[in-house]
């Protein structure tokens, strides 16, 4: 079995900035293992602007943002195996791989998983109706558009706001294609504002909140979908349906991070986000082994993917250059009412920590602050508070303090 | 001319192929949709019943006990997914009569092992059934099966003998010839055989009545089920039923051979042979009556679909000459996939005392390897695969790991897919936890490919199912 510092799973957004990352710091022996065909992961497919504003200040398409750090990561000679799919990861860090030279095992020193997500499918959603061609979630229908070059369709209906829909709003309707509706079963969109801005009022496209499909119609292909308003608990109301003729319904009903693996090296998970619970330097409960990006938990913004994916970075460096690992006793950061969840999960007395974290609700005017104890760490206030707008707040965690909350107030 | 004409391909119009192949005749499978195993073989519980449920003496209790037997050794052969996990009808307070008569049925019935298990015992051996179930009839001979994939697997080894086969191929008209019968399709092809054997599910009182034989009907009953993420697959570990009613064996919760798990399915009469849809009401139902006997099953679906049985007007299997060598398979709902194997059994003799087949060939196939195969290699059988060819290194379906060369090969080897429903039934690319999100755009492409075909013409369940419109409007000019 081959031997190498760093071992890192996906050469999407997340792993290109933490390979980097953990070159700089000293760890220059790294394997990058991508399953697709070319580095930059869903970025490459994501060929409208926006990407960027955060991190250079300057607007960027998916491609030209993930271009940066392939530079990057090539001017650094970095080792990368494209067309290569993990397939197992254990707990003491032995990683293998499968591609068509063969099977092989490499004993990492330190794992980096950066897997990103997939979406959910119409099965989790449970829609009733007939199983006809032409539905697409959101994701698949924008590869077939900017990548193989193919229309999903000419009549769509997107169900779910995330801004994987409302992109695709707007792109479908520059191919040609008229979208309908995008149809909401929260009563606010989970995406950026922005994104409503201009990919849905900017081409007249309703938005219904508080409505999902109900029935899918159409044997052989997609005729139509019924949408329904739903009450408070997204139970749909009888006698509100709608009827849409359409070839296409597109999903956009979230992201599931894609931790099959992470569960193979027998990672502790968080239910809520759906990644590896991680301290503040994005180590896992299994020693050695980081997450950062997507795989960790969904993100907005691809910005802040690339500096938590360089803190993981940083980390794995630090972690196999050190002869020594002497952790001190990790403490809970703990959500409190009105906050769904915080990534990391746990701090360590002397972090300077950022703590990201979603809100569970919408709503104006909040102010959130971070205690220790009954001692306020650091406050932040909050204008408009949204699920669909991930926040961070910096802290300093305290000596002798045994747990971290994280609480919202009006 | 032909010597046999199969109509159907469902999982009984398979393995009488299959079974048949192995004579010196030349043999025809018609199949009315786009693929194998369309209708309900590809849509039910996929469960080998041990034989307890069905009344003595009846045909169905005869072919399921048989059935069952001959199961494990042919999917094996087959290459089709099969494993004895045993099954359970759980009982609650008031319900032990009903268990004991199950029981006694299933002793006369020849039903080997069977067992009556207290509370104790059943919650030992299967902790997360509901704690109000107080007994149970367990049958260790029950197992689970892929029922497309032996299907599929059987069609192929036909194939492989000579057996022909044609898709899209929907049966409007049999006229009685001199040395036979002429068989005329939806489609305008037209075919002559010497014997027909009609296994056409939900149609085959249709086809029967083209000879004149109205003696009996088959109406749909619908069942909604809803398959679960393989994180689920190990909720319980045997197939738990309730007791079973007059509508049917209640609502099970099992394991699927492929690991996932299957909730359903409801029951319900209709008429129209077409309607798959699927209901609110329905899909609460499943989760609802699974719910009543495994209280954690969790709503991690990932598909949910409608079967429909083909529900017999006698109330038993329909086995009989409808006319002079036209041999009839009908109303074969459940157990209709256990006695499969003996239904073939059976067609073998009927064909060989009828003198329809007497020699057999020189040489035939009788086994073939699972289609998807590289995932249940040991790593150095692996690497000796993907060292004589790379595809089979290279995963596409990212869910399932399911390589382009195992793709490749389901495009490829008997009977060939052709579309992205068929390559999924073959080898499972597309079916599992992102439902195709990820790989459906590279095996769309892999198609047409292989039909060489524009890639906007590969069709997901044949004629009509279209997946994508056209080109985008391409660079600004």
């Amino acid at each position: 079995m081959t031997k190498r510092d760093i071992v890192i799973v996906g050469a999407g957004p997340a792993g290109l900035a933490a390979v980097v990352a953990a070159y700089d710091a000293g760890a220059t022996d790294i394997l990058l293992i991508e399953r697709d065909g070319k580095k930059g992961g869903i970025l490459k497919q994501c060929i409208h602007p926006g990407f960027g504003l955060h991190r250079f200040g300057c607007e960027l398409t998916g491609p030209e943002y993930a271009q940066r750090y392939i530079d990057e990561a090539e001017k650094r000679n970095i080792e990368t195996l494209t067309n290569t799919f993990v397939i197992d990861i254990t707990e003491d860090r032995v990683v293998t791989y499968q591609n068509g030279d063969g099977i092989f095992s490499v004993q990492a020193g330190a794992v980096i998983l950066a897997m990103g997500c997939r979406e959910r499918p119409r099965g989790a959603l449970n829609i009733p109706g007939t199983r006809p061609s032409g539905i697409f979630s959101a994701g698949t229908a924008q590869r077939l558009i900017n990548i193989e070059g193919y229309m999903p369709g000419k009549s769509v209906v997107i169900l779910g706001s995330g801004d994987i829909g409302l992109i695709m709003a707007r792109r479908l309707t520059l191919e040609g294609a008229k979208v309908h509706a995008v149809c909401e079963i929260m009563p606010y969109s989970g995406g950026l504002s922005r994104n409503i801005e201009q990919c849905l009022n900017d081409f007249g496209i309703p938005l219904l909140l508080s409505h999902t499909v109900t029935e899918i119609h159409g044997k052989e292909r997609l005729t139509g979908v019924t949408v329904s308003k739903v009450d408070e608990h997204r139970v749909p109301i009888k006698g509100t349906e709608i009827y849409f003729d359409c070839d296409t319904l597109l999903l956009s009903v979230g992201l599931i991070p894609e931790n099959e693996l992470t569960e193979k090296a027998g990672v502790v998970m968080d239910r809520v986000t759906g990644g590896a619970c991680v301290d503040a330097k994005r180590q896992t409960s299994v020693e050695g082994v980081f997450a950062c990006g997507n795989v960790l938990h969904v993100h907005d913004l691809v910005d802040f993917v690339s500096s938590e994916a360089e803190l993981a970075g940083r980390s794995a460096a630090e972690y196999v250059l050190s002869a020594q690992h002497c952790e001190r006793e990790a403490i809970p950061v703990k959500a409190e009412d009105g906050i769904r969840y915080t990534v990391p999960q746990k701090v360590r007395p002397g972090d300077e920590a950022e703590i990201y974290f979603r809100f569970s609700d919408v709503s104006r005017n909040v102010t959130v602050t971070a205690y220790a104890g009954d001692t306020a760490l650091a406050k932040k206030k909050v204008p408009r508070a949204a699920p669909g707008e991930m926040q961070k707040i910096k802290i300093k965690v305290p000596e002798g303090c045994g747990s971290v909350r994280i609480g919202m107030s009006k | 001319m032909y010597d046999i004409i199969i109509i159907g391909g469902g999982v009984v119009g398979a393995l009488c192929a299959e079974a048949l192949s192995k004579y010196d005749a030349k043999i025809l499978l018609l199949e009315a949709s786009y693929d194998l195993a369309a209708g309900a073989t590809g849509a039910n519980s996929g469960i080998v019943h041990a034989g307890f449920d069905a009344k003595t003496g009846s045909l169905k209790a005869k072919f399921n006990v048989r059935g069952a037997e001959l199961m494990p050794a042919l999917c094996k052969r087959l290459g089709a997914g099969y494993k004895n996990n045993g099954s359970l009808v759980i009982g609650f307070s008031g319900d032990e009569e009903q268990l004991a008569e199950l029981y006694a049925r299933g002793v006369e019935n020849g039903v080997k092992e069977l067992a009556l298990l207290g509370k104790e015992e059943l919650h030992k051996i299967e902790p997360n059934v509901s704690p109000d179930a107080v007994a149970a009839l367990y049958a260790p001979t029950a197992g689970i099966v892929c029922p497309y994939s032996l299907a599929i697997a059987a069609a192929g080894v036909a194939m492989d003998n000579g057996t022909e086969l044609e898709y899209n191929c929907r049966v409007t008209g049999i006229e009685k010839t001199e040395k036979g019968y002429k068989v005329g399709c939806e489609n305008g092809k037209f075919f002559e055989t010497k014997y027909i054997i009609n296994c056409a599910g939900l149609h085959s009182d249709d086809i029967a009545a083209l000879v004149g034989d109205t003696s009996f009907t088959v109406t749909p009953r619908r069942g909604e089920y809803i398959l679960l993420d393989r994180t689920q697959g190990g909720t319980v570990s045997h197939t738990v039923f309730v007791c079973p009613s007059a509508m049917g064996k209640g609502i099970l919760v099992s394991p699927t051979f492929d690991g996932n798990l299957i909730l359903g399915p409801t029951s319900e009469n209709v008429t129209d042979k077409e309607d798959k849809k699927t209901t609110y009401e329905g899909l609460q139902k499943v989760l609802e009556g699974a719910r009543r006997s495994v209280p954690g099953v969790r709503a991690a679906a990932i598909t949910s679909f409608t079967g429909l049985r083909a529900v017999g007007s006698t109330g038993d299997f329909i086995i009989r000459k409808s006319a002079d060598n036209f041999l009839t398979f009908a109303g074969i709902e459940s157990p209709g996939l256990s006695s499969a194997p003996a239904l073939a059994e059976y067609a073998e003799q009927t064909l060989l005392s009828d003198g329809a087949v007497s020699k057999k060939k020189d040489c035939y196939k009788t086994e073939r390897r699972p289609a998807k195969f590289m995932s249940e290699l040991s790593f150095d059988e692996k690497n000796e695969y993907i060292k004589k060819d790379p595809a089979y290194g290279r995963i596409v379906c990212r869910c399932e790991e399911v390589t382009e060369g195992e793709i490749r090969d389901a495009l490829i080897n008997n009977p060939p897919a052709k579309t992205l429903d068929a390559v999924k039934r073959r080898v499972r690319a597309g079916m599992g936890r992102c439902q195709g999100g990820f790989c459906s755009p590279v095996v769309i492409g892999m198609i047409a490919d292989r039909l060489g075909i524009p890639y906007e013409r590969v069709e997901k369940c044949g004629e009509g199912s279209y997946i994508t419109t056209g080109r985008t409007k391409g660079d600004v000019k």
